[in-house]
This record gives structure tokens, sequence and C-alpha cells, in this order.
């Protein structure tokens, strides 16, 4: 995907620049993600490591490829940031951080960190994938982030059922949604506040989760510190970050984030004829099945023999049942030996050792899940580049 | 002297480790180092464009086969969808510069 001395030279700086207030910043050197207009600087923010910038003003931030051939677990300071709006809580107070929980409740609630971390906590390991992830890859191209496949990331999280946190206030009779929002807002008073909603059932299903806790530590900040909604097997939209306003509806909500804005074609696959407007669409909901060959960037050279190939691959939340490769474009294809079961919304690792002769090969990974679905062997295609999961290839040169 | 201080500092410690955080958070991200390229009415788009966001917004978009149509339907999404308060004036300026520019 680029060149992993790129990497290596900003490793070096990062240390330099390590905590959390450094002004020092930037763009150590840049990298070409593989489509028109792809240039972007590697740039250092605290908590982070070198990282693709996307944008600076609200920041966004893409993973390095080269991170997910580390392990399922995406370190934190090398996990994707996605914001909208630009005036950021950059000086919230933890210990004056207030979480509050009103609308159709018999017990409107004011919850300090303090109050949430001391409710029983649970752990889910799940994959946060942002919506555009890989929407650079569109053809045609589509306006929006322009990110390759940077923009996924695989934690532990921690912290309390959103079931638990709902139960205490007392959803009343007629709740159909609830709505959940952040402290980051919009520099205009007239751009519509970042405010997310799901489904009453969906809230309360016990996995739905407010987490303060990732991989071990408190949320790094660009990661929703000191509270984020956690939805697992659904798209980032919906992890709401730096959590402070869950509100219990009546009615299904019709702001602009959810009624606009994160829509797909309500199609059987949820696409349209590239190029084309659907007529009638859905808010975004579960993560496609998608797989990843890691362990080979595209482009590589390699030596002619024996090669262990490793990747990764996720789904909305059945599970992976099978990884297949295909070393020879697609026209046969073997099952990799699956790795660790991290629970139904991990990244699944998956390994094949494979022989490749002198020569041109192109090397693909098709995962299935347990309900059946798979990946189309041609791009699906929406206005907002959406849900690709295609299969994805990596051309290599044998020698 | 001395000792007020250690013990100031002892104290400062202990309330760190008796709350994982003791002040706000302070978050400071680094300078932008993009900016608009030049090209006709920069300061235009600079004033219009940079109150929500940064250049890179706009820098890092897909090169489309009709820029003019593509620039003007970001620009009426900005105003109509995000509310972003353009003079009428400027909306003609702001598209002939990105069409130009990018």
């Amino acid at each position: 995907m680029f060149d992993r001395r790129d990497l290596l030279k900003g490793a070096g700086l990062a240390a330099l620049a390590a905590t959390l207030n450094s002004t020092r910043a930037l763009a150590l050197d840049t990298v070409t993600l593989p489509f028109a207009n792809g240039e972007r600087p590697l740039v250092k923010y605290p908590q982070k490591r070198p990282m693709i910038g996307l944008t600076s003003r609200p920041p966004q931030l893409e993973t390095p490829f080269a991170v997910f051939n580390d392990g399922p677990i995406t370190p934190n300071n090398a996990f994707f940031v996605r914001y909208h709006l630009s005036d950021m809580p950059y000086n919230l107070d933890p210990d004056k951080f207030t979480l509050e929980v009103k609308g159709k409740v018999d017990k409107p609630l004011k919850l300090s960190l303090k109050d949430i971390r001391k409710m029983k906590a649970t752990e889910i390991v799940a994959v946060n994938q942002c919506s555009g992830n890989s929407r650079g890859f569109f053809e045609p191209r589509v306006a929006g982030g322009q990110l390759a496949n940077g923009a996924m990331g695989c934690a532990r999280w921690r912290g309390v059922p959103l079931k638990a946190v709902l139960e205490m206030a007392g959803v009343q009779t007629g709740a159909k949604q609830v709505t959940f929002n952040g402290m980051d807002g919009p520099v205009n008073d007239k751009t519509p506040d970042f405010v997310k909603a799901l489904d009453i059932d969906h809230a309360s299903d016990g996995e739905v989760m407010l987490a303060y806790g990732m991989n071990g530590e408190d949320l790094p900040f660009l990661n929703g510190f000191p509270l984020r909604l956690v939805v697992p097997g659904y798209y980032g939209t919906y992890w709401v970050k730096h959590l402070n306003e869950i509100t219990v509806i009546d009615n299904v909500y019709d702001g602009f984030w959810m009624k606009s804005a994160y829509r797909i074609p309500d199609t059987p696959n949820n696409a349209v004829e590239p190029g084309t407007a659907p007529k009638a669409t859905i808010p975004i909901n579960r993560f496609t099945i998608r797989s990843f060959i890691t362990s080979v960037p595209d482009g590589a050279k390699l030596k002619a023999g024996a090669v262990t190939l490793r990747g990764i691959a996720f789904d909305g939340g059945k599970g992976i049942k099978e990884v297949q490769v295909s070393t020879d474009g697609g026209k046969t294809w073997v099952s990799a030996k699956l790795g660790k079961d991290l629970g139904r919304y991990a990244f699944r690792e998956w390994k094949l050792p494979v022989k490749l002769a002198a020569g041109s090969h192109e090397l693909k990974v098709r995962a299935t899940g347990n309900g059946g679905e798979t990946q189309p062997d041609t791009p699906r295609w929406n206005p907002a580049g959406y849900l690709r999961n295609v299969v994805e290839t990596v051309r290599v040169t044998v020698a | 002297m001395q000792r007020t201080v250690l013990l100031t500092i002892t104290l400062a410690l202990a309330a760190a480790a008796a709350s994982a955080f003791a002040a706000p958070v302070n978050y400071k991200t680094p300078d932008e180092l993009a900016a608009f390229k030049p090209g006709p009415n920069l300061e235009v788009v600079q004033g219009n464009c940079s109150a929500c966001h940064s250049s890179d917004y706009v820098a890092t978009q897909p090169p489309m086969k009709d820029k003019r149509a593509f620039w003007q339907a970001e620009v009426t999404k900005m105003i109509k969808v995000y509310g972003a308060p353009i003079d009428d004036a400027d909306v003609g300026k702001i598209v002939d510069y990105l069409a130009a520019t990018y």
C-alpha cells in the first residue's frame, strides 16, 4: 500500500513528540494511497503514532495498512480517527464530565465517570469501521473522505451495557428510539449537530456498550475520551464519541445525520448501477463481510518458493466461517487456517502457506460468514461510497 | 522552602494516584499545515470555507470529469445542508476558484 520505510522514518520522529500536549507536528513524510489524488501526509498527533492524515480540522486519520499485519487487535495509538464537526471538546474535564440520560424515562439520570466506572463492567472485542472506509477505490469516484482500507480497527472495549443504564433510568412504554449526542459540535449554529439514533430494541440488546476503556487503557482523546458508544457489528457512524447525552424518544429520530446522511440504497444488495441515484434509501447499518491479505502489500516483489500468507477477516456479527485464498487470480481457491476466535465481532486472523513460482501472480482472499454470505467478485456501487466488500486482489511479482 | 515544594509534589502525586484524571485534557492538535492553493478569489474562499474546515477537505477530493458541476454541488451542499453563511455574490467566485484550482 505504501513504502514501509516511510513508517519507520516517522517512528523515530514520533518518539520526540510523544506527549499529550505536544504542538510539534507534523508532516513527517508522505504516503501515496493507490488511487488518483491519493497523496497524504504522515502526521503525528498526541497519543498517536504517525498516521495517514486525511484532514486536519476536524482531524481525520487513517491507519497505515501494515499495522493490520501485527495482530488482530489494533493498538490505540494506531486506531483511525474520524470527526465531522470542528468544535471539539479539547479541554474537557473528566472530573466534571456527566452523562445525561433523559427523554421518555421514569428517572432522568446525570452520571459522572466515577458513577459509570462503579457499575458492573463488561468487555467485548469488536471491529469499528468507518462507513467511508475504502471510498477512494470507488469507480466512478464519489465525493467524501477519500480513504484507502485503513479506516477500520479492532479493539477490546470495556464499559457498561447501555441496557443497564437504560434500566436504571426506566424506559417508558411507547419508547421507539434512543438518540446519542457527544460533546463535539458544529462551529456554526446552522450546521446540524452530530446526533445518531438506534431503535430501542437494539439499544437494549445488552451488547451495545458505553465504553470508557480500550485495549486496557482509557480511550485516547481522538477515539472519544472519556466515553463513547460501541455498537458491535455496526458502522462507526453510530459509535458516538465524547458521549454525554442519551435521549429516549417515542418517534423515529429525523435529524440530518440519520434522515439524510449515512443512507444506503434500499435495494437487495444495497447497490445501484454505477453513476446512478437510488430511488429509496435506508440508514446504513451492519458491516458487509470483508477480508484482507495483510502480510504482502500490493506490488510486492517476492522470492520464488514457500511463503505463508496472512490476513484478517470480519463481518457484521455472524462471525467468520471460512477464508479462502487464491494465488492464480481466482481460478482455484484453498481454505486458510483460521486464527484464535476473539468473538464474532472481532478481526479473525487467517494464514495459509503457499508456493509461488516465478512470474506475476494475483493473490485474492474471500471470506464466508456463519450466515453463508460471502464477498462479490465485482464491486458494488452506491453514491456515498459505502459498504465496499469486493474480493480484494494483491498483485505480486515473484522471481 | 524545599520541604514545602517536596510536600506539594507528594500531595500532587497522591491526588493523581487517587483519581486517574486530575485536570482537564488540554489536547493540542498539530498546527494546520495545509493551505488553499493560490488561485482566483483565494481570499473569498479562505474567508468562507476556513471557518468550518481545513483546506485538505477540498484538496483530497477525487479528480472529477466535470469539475465545475462537482464543485457547484459541493458548495450548494455546504450552504443548504450545513448552513454555511455564504453571500449569494460569493458563490460563483468560490465555484470558479475550486473548478480552476482543484
